[in-house]
Formats: C-alpha cells, structure tokens, sequence
C-alpha cells in the first residue's frame, strides 16, 4: 500500500506568483493513496525539509512527490532529507513546476494551476512504481594508461607514476617524444624543444612505476571505468595484456598533408614546404652550424614566404577551424631563420594574426618591430616554381596593392589535424569525435578533459590544437582526474540503468547491437537477455527496441512511461 | 463524424512531449529560467535519451487524447549515448507512415533538435506547434472510430 505525500513549494512568488499552491495541494489531497499534502513558501529550506521529514516521520510515507524547481536544482536536497528519515532516496521524484510551468505560464493563472496539477498527478503516477535502488558498487584497479608518449602523454604518464599509480605506457612509434621530437626551439623563450623533451623521456624510461611500450598499439579494450582490459600488439608481434582502471587519449596530431594545398604548390614545387619541414630544418641547421638551406638545390636561404592558415579557417574547401598555433610559431620560424642565416627576410602571409597564449603578443610583436618581419595582410593567388626561385602572387589588402615577388622558399602553416589513425582510436575506447575528428570533451567548459565514456579522458592536441603549454596543462588536468578518481576504495554508479524481467524475455537479442556501451548480451543457457550493470549507462536505446517490453530503465519502465501518458492526456478543465 | 461538435474556437489542443534529458529538458528548464512565455497547452514526459522513444508512447499518447506529440532530442552528433538522436530520427520517419495509414496527418509528431541552451528556440517551437495543432483541428482518432 502506497501511502503518497506531496508537498508544494511556492518558491517565494516564482512558483505561487503564477500558480495557485493551495488549490494543488488541496487537489492532490483527494487522490488516491495520497495521505499528505501540503504546501510552504520554500520547500529546500531548512524548515521546508523538515516538514518533509516530519510526514514521513509520523505519517510513515513511503513516496514523496515534490512539486517545486527542474530535478535538475533540488531532486537531490530533497532525497537526501528523505534519506534521513530513512526513505530510500529513489522513491522521492520532482515535479517539475518551476521551470516548466510557473515561470513560462504568467499570464493565466488558472491554467498553469491546472497544469502544475497535471504534472503532480503524472509525477505520482511514476513515483508510485518506483522500486528502492541501492547505489552500484563496483571494486576498482588503480592503474593508468596513457596513450601516446608525446610530451602531452609523457607528462600525464610522469605525473601518475610520481603519484605512485603504476601506468602503462603505449607508443606506436619506436621512440617517445612525438612531434616536439621534430622541433627546434619553442617560443617565446626560444628553449630547445630537446631541453624541454630529453629528461622526460629519459624518465619516462627509467621510472619505477611506468611500463613502455615501444611501437606498439592497443588493439582491444573491454570493460568500463575502473576496470578495462587493454590488450597490445608489441614491437615483436607479441600480444601483451593490461588491466587499468582509467587511461588517457593523447594521440596527438599530424599537419594537413602539403599536397591538399597544390594551390600553393604544395607536394609540386621543391621549394613549398610544411611548417613541420621548415622546423627539422632549422634544427639541422642549429645543430651543424651551417645556414638553413633550401632543398631544391641546397642554396642558403635568403628570404622566405609564411603563408598562414593553409587549410585553415577555410570551410568549403579545407578545415573550418583556426588551428590555433601557426601564428605563434610563425613568428618564432621566421625570427629563428634571420638568426640561423643572417640578413635573411622573413614575409608573412595572414588573415588575422591571433596570439593568445600567455607572452606570445608582446612575442610576436617584438620580432616584428626588431628583424622587419614582413606582414602581409592577403591571401596568396598563385605560386609557382622559377628555376628554384618560387613566385608568387599576392595583394597588400591594407594599402590595397597588387604584389608580384620571389622568395627562396615557401612555408606552409598547414592545418593541424588528428593524428592518423584517430577513427580506430575512437572506436577502441568508445571516445566520440567532433566533425573534424578531434575527440569529443563532455562538456566544453566544465569538463573540457572527460571523454564520452567514463574513466577514458583526453590531453593534448588530440582534442583541438594546442601549443606545449596548453598540451601539457591538460596533461596534468587528465592525471589529476584520475588520481581524484583512484582516490575511492570502489567506484559507485547510479543505479538508473536498465534492467531485464527475465519471464518476459525471449532473447531475441535486438537489445544487443542497439546498446551504445556493449552492456546488453543474451545469456544463451539462461534463455535472456542480461544487463551489464556496470557498462550500462541507463539511455533506454534497448527498452525502445524491446518487442516484449521485458527491460526497462529502472525507475523509469515503459509501463510508469504509459501511466504518466495516460494523466498527461487528461482534460483537467474541472480542476 | 458525430463528435466534431468540438469547434475551431474553443478547442484546446494537448501536446505531450518527449524530451531527452540532457538537451531539451534542460533546454525546456532554460526557456523558464529565462522566462520565455508559451502557452500551457505541452505535457512534458521527462526520458533519458531521445532513443529510448518507443513508437507505442506516441501512438498511446495521441490515441488517448493528445492532438499532437512532440520529440525533442539533441542535435545530430551531440547525443550523450552517441546515437539516439538518430534512432528516433528513423523511428520517427517510420510513425509518420503509420500515422498516415491510421487516416491521422503526419504533421501531428513533431520531431525537433532543441539543445540545452536553446531555451528560446523551445519557447519558439512551442508556440509555434500550439498554434499549428490548432490550425488542425483535435487528432483524428477523436473523430470518430464509430465504424
């Protein structure tokens, strides 16, 4: 026997302003199994929640229905109070007045008091067939994964093992170091990319609590947060396994091959170069003394043309995004060419010129103003090979000129992508991508590093472009995350997932490739369908699919769906 | 036809939504938060995911008294469970079939990306669909199944 109170906050005026609190209250009073209703200015208040607690002290309820703010405000202030009482928290629901009701419905008082009615009753109608749920408990491995050993994975990977979290370690190259590996020195301080790489590799190979795998990839991850297998191919063809509670995706990127900018060359004229190209020559450069040269016929270079945003900000023909670095490195690579080979000039194409990272304004201005760098404010119409020369044409958009000239090379700031290989990535660890292919954050502000998928975050370039700093303060984001999640002795997970009615169930298996977490399996010698509660997410994809209607999110079964249908149709014009 | 004594006038129509929690619920709590006004005519049918919509809910909602149903789900690629949004998409695409076949018109089910932070565009669709179901007249089904 279900004995229901329900309890009608007026939130001040938000709520009684618009609806008529007393006539709810007094309504609910009459229907049936309600053995409490009663309404006070504001429910989440300490006063409030007493009142909650006093009914279900003395009058024994076993329900409680809300009407006050979104679930989303107060559902769990309200469960908590019940809790108290020793009401399992799940058999307390919110109707959802405020929000939905009150404060879009201003005008007509009258109808918005039938409708907060409506919602109780339907509100009643669910909650009524609520069962107690206890939180699922669930043990946890305290190991990490890093994927990739770039200097954003390194620095995820060195921050968990100093944490004292043994961390596995997977690269598919057969060195550590990713791309920084390439560069030659970093702005704005001009440091060399090896003094900022070589001790954290050399850490990362020595540290007690790390397990490298060299040129190796993961080829299958099962299970959920706090518990995946990994399974890896090895160096030697060797499948090794690995059993982590949390990992993290820092897979890097590549640039935009050269060859999609055959407009500027690219791919077709020795002379055009990537940005990424134009870095390991300065670097040989820097480390053999000579003058940078230029590949057609090893001339030391004179001049050099940057053409900014090649496939970027381009969203018909290339990548719709800023790629977020090249204006910064740009002006680095064109200071480092004048210091490497001097007298040397150094010309920029742009579109806007965007330094927003820390010094990299005042970075980018100082070069400028001290070697004469050459901005020019235009996008390049041709470029084309002249006995080693490349031409090229272009417009002075701000003294609005035409520009015929010749440089000794081309750079290309090509775009900046995810690293190949990102869509099986994405498959492996069930981490979605946005439309350009970088790993999609839960949410872009308040969970800028969680992935889709719990206990599976994101560092690094492989979520959108990014320079060292940034790449490495996500890094130490990620291992923070997962130290705050190996900080619990077992992880709980909310009990609002599906579950099976195994009478009803004929194991026709359609609930299987419909689930989006593996979590749905049949159980061929049991005859049903089972739920892995701990994979389960609670979407409800399986209960749509369910001809026989045996699984249903618990809490929230098609037949308290059908209930709430039944009173949401109701004409309430008596009330 | 007996019972079309129901006139232009003074008929209400009833919408029941289905609204996804992590996108148009929330969007609906904005449109409050934000205190867009739309008329009191929508039931709101609070579900996880968009794709968790069985045809049966919307077919029960409109054989019993709903003049139209509305689906609110997340944008395409935004769904929190990866793919609901889809599912319902096609779903939908197939009630509209069925609709027609049962003499119902298929403009009756409303299937709308609203995503949480798009309150106004909730409060919009709203009076946007209030107004049409009335332009329709109360749902088929209540017309007459007096064969």
């Amino acid at each position: 026997m279900e004995k229901i109170g329900v309890f009608v906050c007026w939130c001040g005026s938000n709520i009684a302003g618009s609806v008529n609190v007393e006539r709810v209250a007094e309504l609910a009073r009459e229907l049936p199994d309600v053995i409490h209703a009663e309404n006070y200015m504001y429910m989440c208040s300490d006063p409030g929640q007493e009142l909650i607690k006093a009914a279900i002290r003395d009058k024994g309820l076993n329900r409680v229905v809300v009407a006050s703010c979104s679930p989303r405000m107060h559902e769990k202030t309200f469960r908590k109070a019940a809790t108290y009482e020793g009401l399992n928290p799940f058999l307390v629901e919110i109707a959802n007045v405020r929000e939905q009701c009150s404060w879009v419905h201003q005008g007509d008082k009258d109808a918005a008091t039938r409708k907060a009615f409506n919602i109780v009753k339907a509100t009643i109608a669910k909650v009524r067939r609520n069962a107690s749920l206890e939180e699922i408990r669930v043990p946890l491995t305290r190991r990490a994964m890093v994927v990739g050993a770039g200097i954003t994975g390194l620095t995820a990977a060195l921050e968990l093992a100093d944490a004292g979290y043994e961390t596995v370690v997977v690269e598919r190259d057969d060195q550590p170091g990713g791309k920084l590996r390439r560069l030659s020195k970093t702005f704005p301080y001009h440091e060399t990319a090896d003094a900022i790489l070589l001790p954290r590799i050399e850490e990362l190979k020595n540290h007690e609590n790390i397990t490298l795998y060299l040129g190796s990839k993961v080829t299958e991850v099962t299970g959920y947060v706090g518990n995946f297998e990994v399974k890896i191919e090895t160096s030697q063809g060797e499948e090794a396994e690995e059993e982590i509670g949390a990992l993290v995706v820092a897979t890097g990127y590549d640039l935009y091959p050269v060859e999609k900018m055959s407009e500027y060359g690219g791919g077709k004229i020795a002379n055009v170069v990537d940005s990424l190209t134009f870095e390991e020559m300065l670097k040989k450069s820097m480390e053999s003394g000579e003058p940078v040269k230029r590949p057609s016929d090893g001339k030391p270079i004179e001049s050099v043309m940057f053409i900014q945003c090649s496939g970027s900000r381009d969203p018909e023909h290339h990548k719709p995004y800023c790629s977020r670095v090249c204006c910064l490195y740009t002006s680095k690579q064109a200071t480092l060419i004048s210091e490497q080979n001097p007298g040397a000039r150094a010309f920029v194409s742009f579109m806007d010129i965007r330094t927003d990272c820390k010094l990299t304004e005042e970075y980018s201005q100082q070069n400028t103003e001290e070697l004469g760098i050459v901005y020019i404010r235009g996008r390049v119409s041709k470029v084309w090979d002249e006995n080693g020369d490349v031409g090229i044409w272009t417009a002075d958009t701000i003294s609005d000129q035409r520009i015929e000239m010749k440089t000794d090379l081309v750079v290309l700031a090509m775009a900046v992508e995810p690293s190949k290989g990102y869509e099986e990535v994405s498959q492996l660890f069930r981490a979605s991508t946005d439309t350009n292919g970088f790993f999609q954050e839960s949410h872009i502000k308040l969970r800028p590093v969680e992935s889709s998928t719990m206990g599976v975050y994101l560092a690094g370039a492989a979520q959108y472009p990014k320079d060292i700093t940034d790449s490495v303060s996500q890094a130490l984001a990620t291992a923070g995350k997962i130290q705050s999640l190996f900080a619990n002795d077992e992880l709980t997970q909310d009990p609002l997932v599906c579950s099976v009615d195994p009478d009803l169930c004929s194991a026709c298996g359609l609930c299987v490739p419909t689930c989006p977490y593996d979590a749905r399996e049949v159980d061929r010698r049991a005859q049903f369908s089972r739920v892995n509660e701990a994979l389960c997410q609670g979407c409800g994809a399986c209960v749509a699919v369910c001809p026989n209607k045996s699984c249903g999110v618990k809490n929230d079964s098609p037949t308290q769906v059908l209930n709430q249908i039944d009173v949401l149709v109701e004409d309430e014009s008596a009330a | 036809m007996a019972q079309q004594a129901v006139t232009q006038q003074d008929f209400e129509p009833r919408i029941v939504a289905f609204l996804c929690h992590w996108c148009t619920y929330t969007g609906a709590d904005l449109a409050g938060t934000t205190r867009q006004q739309y008329p009191p005519n929508i039931r709101v049918v609070h579900l996880m995911c968009s794709g968790a919509i069985d045809v049966v809910y919307v077919l029960k909602a409109l054989m019993d008294g709903a003049d139209a149903v509305l689906i609110g789900g997340c944008h395409p690629g935004d769904c929190h469970y990866q793919s609901g949004n889809y599912k319902a998409r096609r779903r939908v695409a197939i009630l509209r079939n069925i609709l027609t076949q049962f003499g119902v018109s298929q403009d009756r089910v409303w299937l709308k990306w609203i995503s949480a932070s798009e309150g106004r565009l909730f409060a919009e669709t709203i009076n946007e669909m209030t107004d049409a179901v009335r332009e329709m007249g109360p749902v088929e089904f209540k017309l007459g199944w007096d064969v």
